[in-house]
């Protein structure tokens, strides 16, 4: 069975988007594009208000996500936790999609007696340890986030330790919004290690509104950025095998 | 996504509801929660007049796969450290269905608590059952992951230390399923998160020293010298000092290598020595001697250095053997192209 690549936005924020489109129907256009769209809502001491939390969720559920409030404190788990949650998320619709297919009328895993479940787990678990992952990572540097960067930092180095054990490839890419001329800013571009990272976070400068919508849509030809290249090289394999033959 | 009744809505069973299982259908009835975590909730049940602890999630494949790893155990031979799995199923509310599975009720205190209760005494003895139990886990390929005393309990008398929390558990090689940060390896900086037997034996070494520190202290850089520093200025700790340091730095390489180092702390020292050294010299995997002496820590390093050197020397050879053999065949073949040509 054939995954492809599980192509993930990870949003670290600590409230509501207030410039630009609605960043719930942004977070639906990703999932259209078959890009999920996990949220981090970041808080200092039970201060986030209503709205923003709202937001927090209704990002998470339009980009068939993973959607998780937290202290500053315990981001680091949290963060590795929503990004394995929501890849076995994706796995589990893969595997219910073939499942579909071959049981027919719309049943799923869910349907089938417990023994054999156990056995598509086993599947899903060997598929999460295995499959190749892009995250591209989205951070909210506005004004009221300046405390909470150094964690966000240790949180992204720990999320890379966690990944980087599985034995799947993992591309990480981090964006910054509002950047400092545009809404979105590349801190990072697509690497396997997240390491690199801790010169650049020192320098970063917060500030500014939060364009949540227009930093999503910005963000989103990114994956298709990195595809290309790949697709190009392998194209490029194609036709050295063509000529061979 | 199918709905299903939220964690909320299962935490707020009363007792004497009966649940009765789609597949099986066994009847549970419920007499008390006993725990409520990320991952679900536990009740404790009546089914035949016997007590069993009964799992739901809203998430059935988190229950899928705890029940995954209980199988697993349960070809563990000889280990008793898992609860035993009895059943699984679905339960069809009104709200929709919900996964559930059925094990082995494990009733006593959590480790900390009967640590305090019965006092330092029984720290060793704790850890010892503990790494026998998890040798026996690492030979069948897997690793505990998500070792903590929250999940330990002790049961008996006689004393018997039981983990009640399995979701952790990871095959060997792949990366570790669940974590708590105090107990991990990566998040003090020592390791990384693949599932290998050094990983849990980092955990039990964090175990103890919780043990002394039931505060747990916070990191404030990581690295061995911040946790070794608190390690020290703990009395109950000073005669596990070294086998800590060991353990956190992954020079155990087996949950029994730690384990005889255990028991040599609490052999009484003067009147075996002989014996000691007979039955230590097949297999010396840990410098033994009584704490703080730096020629010997400095021979094994050099012995590690030594068989370093070795593979290296070998390399080398196998290099220039290569090389040897690459230039014999090119010579005679820059020959025998010359003859063709001439």
């Amino acid at each position: 069975m054939k995954t492809g690549t599980i192509r993930q936005i990870l949003l670290i924020t600590d409230g509501c988007s207030n410039q630009g489109e609605d960043p719930i129907a942004m977070a639906a256009l990703a999932k259209e594009q078959g890009i999920t769209v996990n949220v981090i809502g970041v808080m200092e001491h039970d201060v986030i208000d209503e709205q923003g939390m709202k937001e927090i969720e209704g990002l998470a559920m339009a980009g068939g996500g993973v959607s998780q409030i937290v202290y500053a404190q315990q981001l680091s788990q949290t963060v590795q936790m929503v990004t394995r949650k929501a890849m076995t998320q994706t796995l589990q619709g893969v595997v219910n999609k073939e499942i579909q297919q071959i049981l027919g009328g719309g049943r799923t895993v869910e349907d089938l007696p417990p023994e054999q479940r156990g056995e598509v787990m086993e599947v899903i678990d060997e598929l999460g340890e295995t499959v190749e992952l892009d995250v591209l990572i989205l951070v909210d540097t506005s004004a009221s986030m300046k405390q909470k960067l150094p964690t966000v930092k240790e949180a992204l180095l720990d999320l890379s330790l966690s990944l980087n054990a599985r034995s799947g490839d993992n591309h990480f890419s981090v964006f910054v919004f509002p950047g400092k001329r545009k809404d979105v800013e590349k801190l990072l571009d697509w690497t396997p290690k997240l390491e690199s990272l801790t010169s650049i976070f020192a320098k970063l400068t917060t500030g500014g509104i939060t364009p949540t919508g227009p930093a999503l849509r910005e963000a989103l030809p990114y994956f298709d950025k990195k595809r290309s290249l790949r697709s190009f090289l392998n194209r490029d394999d194609e036709s050295f095998f063509e000529e061979s033959v | 996504m199918m709905m299903n009744p939220s964690l909320k809505n299962l935490s707020k069973i009363s007792s004497g509801t009966i649940i009765e299982g789609k597949w099986h259908h066994n009847r549970y009835t419920i007499i008390k929660q006993l725990g409520f975590g990320a991952n679900g909730i536990v009740y404790l049940a009546r089914h035949d007049s016997k007590q069993v602890a009964l799992k739901m999630s809203d998430n059935g494949m988190s229950v899928t796969s705890e029940v995954n790893v209980l199988k697993a155990f349960a070809k563990v031979q000889g280990s008793a450290l898992g609860p035993s799995l009895l059943d699984v199923d679905d339960w069809e509310t009104s709200e929709g269905k919900v996964s559930f599975y059925v094990m082995e009720f494990i009733k006593g205190p959590d480790f900390l608590s009967f640590l305090k209760q019965k006092g330092p005494d029984w720290t060793g003895v704790m850890v010892l059952q503990l790494l026998a139990d998890l040798q026996l886990l690492h030979d069948n390929g897997w690793v505990f992951g998500d070792l903590k005393p929250e999940n330990l309990i002790v049961t008996g008398p006689p004393a018997r230390i039981r983990c009640i929390d399995v979701g952790g558990t990871t095959m060997q090689g792949r990366s570790i399923k669940e974590f708590t940060e105090y107990f991990d390896r990566g998040y003090w900086g020592l390791g990384s998160r693949k599932a290998e037997p050094r990983y849990d034996l980092f955990a039990v070494a964090m175990i103890m020293i919780n043990t002394a520190f039931p505060q747990r202290f916070t990191k404030k850089s990581g690295g061995l010298e911040e946790i070794m520093e608190k390690v020290k200025q703990s009395p109950e700790l000073t005669r596990y000092e070294k086998i800590i340091s060991y353990a956190l730095s992954g020079k155990f390489l087996s949950a029994n290598e730690m384990r005889m180092e255990i028991i040599q702390v609490h052999l009484p020292d003067a009147p075996s020595r002989s014996n000691r050294q007979q039955k230590t010299a097949k297999q010396p995997p840990f410098p033994r001697q009584p704490a703080r002496s730096p020629v010997k820590k400095a021979k094994s390093s050099t012995s590690v250095q030594t068989r370093k050197q070795f593979n290296k020397g070998k390399k080398k050879f196998a290099a220039l053997e290569t090389i040897t053999i690459i230039l014999v065949i090119s010579l005679m073949y820059f020959f025998y192209i010359y003859s063709q040509i001439t």
